[in-house]
């Protein structure tokens, strides 16, 4: 995961600026935004609101709505393990333990040295090589503690 | 001549190791000095082989998988890379001819037909396989003559509620707008599925393929694929198809010369299960909150932006090529019942055999389970089945018998849903699966009923209490009820299906909520 830029109101307006010409506009955005800061950040509700002709209870009620968005800066890292039927079917729940452990947090939180933020994801669809997880964007399947060891390893480092 | 090697590029053949199998490979054919192609194809589907590595010889393709990036070095020893006859080259992961394997002998592939083989972002190999000839078939016939055949077919919405594909067209096609969309529902979310991903990631063109003739049946220009965040590799290759089709003028102001207009463009969702649901995903491409929307009016009527829309699953649009190409009496003539066609299914979770196993509507749970899927994967005895995704029931063996077929799944109280089929070993707990579904459905409620908002909250803690063996059978009766209320009273099939994953548990595996076991016969009635 690269590093984030700081929040800027005039690259806030850019990204924008950018997406005006598209119907719906919003989401599209929003995913920009986040791919830019890291996050959504309480700073670009506001001039969303303006830009947009939306009040800003709208715009709250958008990004609080999907998980996806955060509104917080992530850790280092984003690790996200499956917990949907099919990976349950195959022991994700011990691995998802055996990560909060680890890594000292809930599942949903990120870890005190701000290395890894551990979130649960439901379905990448990659159930027929369960259990699986997403690691900064990467798939990986038929997860097993010592696979999950290696890639908290890899991320606390 | 220049030799072919196949590596997977769906996102299941990656997350085992594909890409480093492909960089493994490339080293090999530079250090070997020959000549030979490395293609990114789709997935075959038999995804416990995965990474599966095929080489092309005279036209035919042979596998070996699974592959490991160390495994490279000694296909490369075995001979894979020189001109040796087939026969010659021996490997312990070699499986012979694929299209000869087993698996794939016994399916039937219509939707899939390409994946897998071809080479998913080439216009031109799309073509080389019979891509874009239902289309142009399509552009000599009138737009109600496309529609008809649709109708004809007897192609059901493919992503859950099985309704006919041609009444909805019909319907857009018979309200006046000056704008009217194709919205393709790409945010496939039940577990155990994943015919949408792997035919994104492994036959592009045939979604963009599907929508452009649905434009033109209906007189929409513009479409939408909503698709799910939590797919980027289908991002990648929808995206680069249909930069491909635009380019060569399949896609624009001309649709392939025609006086049609059709522009595509992909949306990426954001992590909502709920936005599967048509009426909250239209919600969600207007920038707005996922709520679901009461009907009416219908999406037909007024959908995106107000304006008549048809929206279909992925693959009901996949399903179309087909039958303009073929005709609507050859893709009618598979199926039973009022099930026509054929059925893209997903073997998912604890089988030995997973994958994609497209097939005519008819085929037995047991069979799927037991003889295409090898049994479980951890080789203890299958206690439960989850056919249809998170709100889907749960099956015990007594009801293995159930044809694939939309009325069968129904009458047992069931539902073949986006036919994604899990399979759970021994060792799971129904309680815990059914106070998962409350939970599920509390964490991806979109609030806007009732039932479904405050129902699967007071569920959750209910199944707490049953769990902890706290008044079993006065809380039974409150889940009971609940399960009632939700199914009948919520606005979607959210908070509607929710109770048939925690129904069929509590019925068919009572002994798990502390009720006394039922006896195998009355399982089966």
């Amino acid at each position: 995961m690269g590093r984030h830029e700081p929040w800027s109101e005039e690259r806030t307006v850019g990204i924008i600026a950018d997406h005006q010409k598209l119907e719906g506009p919003l989401m599209p955005i929003l995913h920009a935004l986040q791919h830019a800061f890291g996050h959504v950040p309480e700073e670009a509700i506001p001039v969303l609101a303006r830009e947009l002709n939306l009040s800003r209870a709208e715009v709250h009620g958008v990004v609080t709505f999907y998980h996806d968005f955060r509104r917080e800066l992530p850790g280092k890292h984003i690790l996200k393990l499956c917990r949907a039927e099919a990976c349950q079917s195959m022991g994700c729940e011990r691995l998802v333990e055996r990560a909060e452990q680890r890594l000292g947090v809930e599942c949903g939180n990120t870890s005190a040295d701000g290395r890894v933020t551990l979130e649960a994801v439901y379905c990448l669809g990659l159930c027929a090589t369960a259990p699986s997880a997403m690691i900064d964007g990467r798939v990986v399947g038929r997860l097993d503690n010592a696979r999950l060891d290696q890639l908290l390893k890899e991320a606390q480092a | 001549m220049t030799l072919r090697i196949f590596v997977p590029r769906d996102a299941a053949a990656i997350a085992v190791g594909a890409d480093e199998v492909a960089t493994a490979l490339r080293a090999a054919v530079k250090k070997a000095g020959v000549q030979a192609e490395i293609v990114r194809n789709g997935s075959r589907g038999m995804l416990w082989l995965e990474p599966l590595v095929e080489i092309e010889r005279e036209g035919v393709r042979y596998g070996f998988g699974p592959v490991a990036p160390g495994d490279v070095e000694g296909l490369v020893k075995a001979g894979i890379l020189q001109g040796k006859p087939v026969a010659e080259i021996k490997h312990p992961a070699a499986i012979g001819v694929v299209d000869d394997h087993p698996y794939m002998k016994r399916q039937t592939r219509l939707t899939f037909a390409r994946c897998g083989v071809t080479d998913p972002v080439s216009l031109e190999d799309y073509k080389a396989h019979d891509g874009y000839k239902g289309l142009e078939r399509a552009l000599a016939l009138k737009p109600i003559e496309i529609v008809d055949e649709v109708a004809k077919s007897g192609l059901r919405g493919r992503g859950g509620a099985g309704f006919p594909t041609g009444i909805k067209w019909k319907t857009v096609h018979d309200t006046a707008g000056p704008q009217k969309y194709i919205v393709c529902n790409a945010d496939e979310g039940d577990s155990g599925t994943f015919a949408d991903r792997m035919i994104m990631e492994g036959d592009p063109f045939l979604l963009v393929e599907g929508m452009t003739i649905a434009g033109i049946a209906v007189g929409a220009t513009r479409g939408y694929i909503y698709l799910r965040s939590e797919y980027p590799h289908a991002a990648i290759a929808l995206n680069a198809a249909i930069a491909a089709a635009k380019k060569a003028g399949y896609l624009g102001p001309s649709v392939a010369g025609s006086s049609h207009a059709f522009e595509l463009e992909v949306r990426i969702g954001a992590g909502a299960y709920v936005c599967g649901e048509e009426t909250s995903l239209l919600e969600s491409l207007e920038g707005k909150r996922g709520l679901v929307r009461a009907k009416p009016p219908l999406p037909a009527h007024k959908g995106l932006f107000d304006k008549p829309t048809v929206i279909n699953n992925v693959l009901s649009l996949c399903a179309v090529p087909f039958i303009l190409s073929e005709g609507a009496k050859a893709y009618a003539d598979y199926g039973m019942g009022r099930s026509r066609g054929t059925m893209p299914i997903q073997l998912a979770g604890n089988l030995k055999f997973g994958g994609l196993f497209e097939t005519a509507f008819g085929i037995t749970l047991g069979e799927l389970i037991d003889d295409i899927g090898g049994g479980t994967l951890s080789g203890r005895p299958v206690k439960a089945v989850q056919v249809g995704g998170p709100l889907g029931a749960y099956f015990p063996r007594g009801l293995f018998d159930t044809p694939f077929d939309y009325e069968a799944f129904a009458a047992r109280d069931g539902l073949i849903g986006h036919a994604g089929v899990v399979v759970f070993d021994e060792t799971a707990n129904m309680a815990k699966q059914a106070r998962f579904a409350f939970e599920f459905c509390s964490i991806e409620s979109c609030g806007k009923c009732t039932p479904c908002r405050i129902g699967s909250t007071r569920g959750r803690e209910t199944m707490d209490k049953v769990m902890a063996g706290e008044n079993t059978s006065q809380n039974l009766a409150v889940i009971e009820d609940l399960c009632n209320t939700m199914k009948f009273g919520s606005l979607c099939a959210l908070g509607g299906f929710t109770p048939y994953p925690v129904m069929s548990a509590l019925t068919h595996f009572p002994e798990d909520f502390g009720r006394p076991a039922r006896k195998l016969a009355e399982a089966a009635e």
